[in-house]
């Protein structure tokens, strides 16, 4: 368990037949501590996905650097697991098959992964739904199933790429109560990111702004909602003054910056 | 049994197609009823609707059945057995009095005298417009003027009524009185009249190779059968009549002692070699028209008015007698209808060709007979059967003697007494070349399983090779590049342009095919394998990096399974493409397989023979799809649903 500590981090995508380049990312900067949450807002395409694609080890930037306690990220492992935006499940295998993936690929004894797996599908409310076919099952059933096939590896870093986005506003809240619950539950470090600022300041202990082209931090908050959230009703939180004025405060920043991208283009 | 079967196969029919017709439309009332049933709370589009009903399969079959019996005359024979054999006793009439009919504008548009009067007058003036007056000399161009005169006057002769024999008339009018007292008889009606033993002893329509029996069976026939006889005497007399007027003989005899004469001159060779080729053509000509006049075959029109007459009269007598049997001819029979020709009836229509589903299932059951000494099966091999199958083949099949050869020491030698002691390598070459006994297990036989078997191996070796390639190509940079442009140059040659290459190099025996067929399932499997493999989401391979599986672990769990319905599908699809190439490819060469049955019908028109194979491979082809069908739906459930 470590701190995540990403410096000067650059990410340009180079278009292979023009030879245009696109500067996705430009001088990150931060340190997120161990059992921090954090979520990242910001306008279509300033890069939220590529930073997240970054850290997960899918792409390698093109300069600066990304450590998990000592270990410079190049590729792909298993202390940090991945939610996706759709299940990205593996539909031929069901519901226990898919959670336990992880465990089968490192040979662990067969006993100990069933508990695991019977421990987690109960914590995400899929409890008896073992031998379900993923394509049987619901949206919301779908990322739990996710999120348990990726906190049933314990990894040290969870990241999710808009993971309630398809989801409707109802169970959108339970799922929220559910990460933020797990959060507290098992301390790890999650980058979540979203569409919604509501859901950006209630699932946010730490919010980055994120601005385009190129790519960058745009503003840094540190706010109070996560750390109430699990105790406190959503819907009150919502309520509350000050949730409100953030709010606003964030939506008219984003929405200057669509502005922006709209008359620029 | 089965002879009681084959013998009865008409009875059976009908008993089959009311079946059929019940079947028909009670499955189109169920349909209705569920349809409507429906109707209200389905959505257009909806899966559900897709999967149909099985009441509408059975619509479509019986009325598959139906057409087929239709067409095929199947009907007529089963609720019209005696239909043919009367119909074969009308064609005997109708072939009796054609001689007297093909005189008449009855089938043809003019009366025979017209024609060759109208022929002969173009031909003739023809003739002498062209004439070579430079090749003959002036008393020759008398002679032929003559000769044209004379041709000119026979037409005018033969043609005018005054000139007519006396006797030709009475002739005409006995012909004509002897007709209509046939129509009478017809009219009269079978009354009394009796088969013969001999006839109802005779195997009823398609039992035998001769199909419709051709002795009258029915006392209908027998009257038919009795006046053609008498009609073939009438006609007789008939064209034995002659037109010969008294002044005609000696103008023919005129005509032709010029001819002779001209004919001589043409002998004695004074002309050069062109001269006298001109003078031979042209007389020829001359002689062939004058050959029309002079048999007396043309007579004035009126003069057969009489006989034209009562062939009308006959023709209404034998409507008249026919009775139900035209109805039957006109609607159960397309086509011709039975003609009589030589010494046997057919069938004239679609189901010359067309072999009645019963027939189609009494061949079919012929060649099911495993026994060969009986009559079963097809040039000495059984359709599908099970035989002893030695072991040591096998292995000679499979272990090259070569292979032997290879290995360390020499064979043994005899020894200084003559005698010789195997070594071990002799031993091994035995046992490589089959002649080591090893037991016998049984095995399948016959043409279904030999076609059967090269797909099987064909599509084993292509799924082996092809899925592995095919994934490989799918997520390798170097597979990809390395193998895709040897692959799709050959892939699209269609499978038998390669037949006479591979069948040169590997023979006609079961390799070559399984080999040609081998390339059909490889292209296919390979394209279908790397298609589904490459169409894995990135989403999911990621998520498995990040669940921390390794390349070899993701291309099994991952990218095998995701791969699966494309290759299920093409699996689906090679089974098809095959199962045709191999019928072509069989018909090109071998002894055994459905393609090479069919090729032999082909060769003597059995038609019966070749739809028992189309039979065949059909149900084959179909009992493919439904395993694969009942695959796809056990392993990949979640198809379209992921
Ligand atoms: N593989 C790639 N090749 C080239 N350009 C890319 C690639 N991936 C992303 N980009 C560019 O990088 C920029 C950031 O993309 P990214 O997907 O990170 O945006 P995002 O913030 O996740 O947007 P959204 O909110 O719509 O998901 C965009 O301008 C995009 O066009
Ligand atoms: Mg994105």
């Amino acid at each position: 368990m470590a701190d995540l500590v990403c410096s000067d981090l650059c990410m340009t995508f180079t278009n292979p037949q023009t030879g245009a380049a696109v500067e996705a990312l430009k001088d990150i900067n931060f340190t997120l501590k161990k059992g921090e949450l954090l979520s990242v807002l910001g306008p279509s395409g300033c890069g939220k996905t590529t930073l997240l694609n970054v850290v997960a080890g899918f792409l390698n930037q093109t300069s600066g650097s990304l450590k998990l306690g000592e270990n410079e990220i190049k590729a792909p492992g298993v202390e940090r697991g991945m939610v996706f935006q759709q299940g990205a499940l593996f539909e031929w295998l069901p519901v226990s098959k898919n959670v336990d993936f992880g465990l089968r690929m490192k040979n662990e004894d067969k006993a100990k992964s069933a508990e695991l797996v019977e421990k987690w599908l109960d914590i995400v409310g899929l409890a008896g739904f073992d031998d379900t076919p993923t394509y049987q099952l619901s949206a919301v059933m779908k990322q739990r199933v996710a999120l348990a096939r990726c906190l049933v590896n314990d990894p040290d870093v969870i990241l999710m790429d808009e993971p309630l986005g398809a989801l409707d506003a109802l169970t959108r809240e339970k799922m929220q109560s559910l990460i933020l619950e797990l959060w507290k539950e098992t301390g790890k470090t999650i980058i979540i990111i979203t569409h919604s600022v509501e859901e950006a300041l209630l699932l946010g202990e730490r919010l980055f702004v994120m601005a385009p082209r190129p790519g960058r931090i745009h503003k840094e908050y540190n706010l109070p909602f996560a750390e109430q959230g699990l105790t406190t009703s959503l819907r009150d939180i919502k309520q509350q003054p000050d949730f409100g004025a953030v709010r606003e405060e964030i939506l008219t920043m984003i929405w200057d910056m669509e502005e922006e991208i709209m008359s620029g283009a | 049994m089965l002879n009681w079967i084959s013998f009865h196969r008409a009875d059976i029919a009908a008993v089959i197609i009311i079946g059929l017709v019940i079947a028909f439309i009670w499955s189109i009332y169920v349909g209705r009823k569920e349809t409507i049933l429906r109707e209200t709370d389905e959505v257009f589009g909806d899966p559900e609707r897709t999967k149909g009903g099985w009441y509408w399969a059975v619509c479509g079959m019986s009325a598959l059945m139906l057409v087929w019996f239709f067409f095929s005359w199947g009907m007529a024979r089963a609720y019209f057995p005696n239909a043919a054999n009367e119909l074969c006793q009308i064609g005997k009439l109708n072939e009796a009095v054609s001689p007297i009919k093909a005189t008449l504008p009855i089938e043809s548009r003019y009366y025979k005298s017209t024609d060759i009067v109208v022929r002969n007058n173009e031909q003739l003036d023809a003739l002498y417009a062209r004439l070579p007056a430079d090749a003959f000399t002036a008393s020759e161009i008398a002679q032929l003027d003559s000769i044209y005169n004379t041709s000119k006057g026979l037409i005018t002769l033969y043609s005018d009524p005054a000139n007519l024999a006396d006797e030709a008339l009475r002739q005409f009018d006995a012909v004509a009185n002897q007709l209509d007292g046939i129509s009478d008889r017809l009219r009269a009606g079978p009354d009394g009249l009796v088969p013969s033993a001999e006839a109802s002893d005779q195997p009823p329509w398609g039992v035998t190779e001769d199909e419709i029996p051709i002795l009258a069976t029915s006392p209908r026939g027998v009257l038919f059968d009795n006046v053609a006889v008498d009609a073939a005497v009438i006609a007789k007399s008939y064209t034995s009549v002659r037109n010969m007027p008294d002044e005609a003989g000696a103008m023919i005899a005129d005509a032709k002692a010029d001819i002779a004469s001209l004919k001589d001159a043409n002998k004695s060779s004074a002309f050069d070699e062109a001269t006298a080729k001109t003078r031979n053509d042209y007389l020829k000509a001359v002689e062939r028209i004058f050959r029309r006049l002079d048999d007396g075959l043309i007579f004035p029109a009126e003069s057969l008015v009489g006989v034209h007459a009562a062939i009308d009269r006959l023709d209404d007598a034998i409507g008249d007698a026919k009775g139900s049997l035209s109805f039957v001819d006109a609607v159960f029979m397309p086509g011709e209808g039975v003609v009589k020709s030589r010494t046997i009836c057919t069938e004239q229509g679609s189901a010359r060709w067309l072999p009645k589903p019963t027939d189609v299932i009494a061949t079919l059951g012929r060649l099911a007979n495993p026994n060969t000494d009986e009559g079963g099966g097809f040039k000495g091999t059984t359709l599908l059967w099970w035989k002893w199958l030695a072991i040591a083949d096998v292995v000679d099949f499979l272990i090259p003697d070569g292979l032997v050869d290879m290995l360390p020491g020499s064979y043994g030698t005899h020894d200084a007494t003559g005698a010789f002691d195997p070594n071990y390598k002799d031993k091994l070459l035995a046992f490589a070349s089959g002649e080591v006994s090893l037991g016998y297990v049984p095995m399948l036989d016959g043409h279904i399983w030999d076609s059967l078997f090269r797909v099987l191996v064909a599509l084993a070796l292509g799924i082996l090779i092809g899925v592995p390639l095919g994934i490989y190509m799918g997520v390798s940079r170097f597979f990809k590049s390395f193998f895709d442009p040897m692959i799709e140059l050959y892939r699209p040659v269609p499978p038998l342009a390669w037949a006479p290459l591979i069948l040169t190099i590997f023979g006609i025996q079961d390799d070559g095919k399984i080999f040609l067929l081998f390339r059909v399932v490889f292209a296919i499997m390979w394209i279908s394998a790397r298609t589904g493999a490459s169409g894995t989401q990135l989403s999911k391979i990621r998520a498995s990096h990040s669940l921390g599986a390794s390349n070899r672990q993701i291309l099994k769990n991952v990218i095998l399974p995701n791969a699966l319905p494309e290759i299920l599908t093409g699996a689906r699809i090679a089974i098809g493409v095959c199962w045709g190439t191999l019928v072509a490819a069989e018909m090109l060469a071998g002894t055994t397989g459905i393609g090479f049955i069919e090729n032999v019908a082909r060769t003597v028109s059995d038609y019966e023979l070749i739809w028992v194979t189309i039979l065949i491979m059909g149900l084959l082809g179909l009992a493919f799809d439904l395993f694969m069908r009942l695959m796809i739906a056990k392993l990949i459930p979640w198809r379209g649903k992921g």
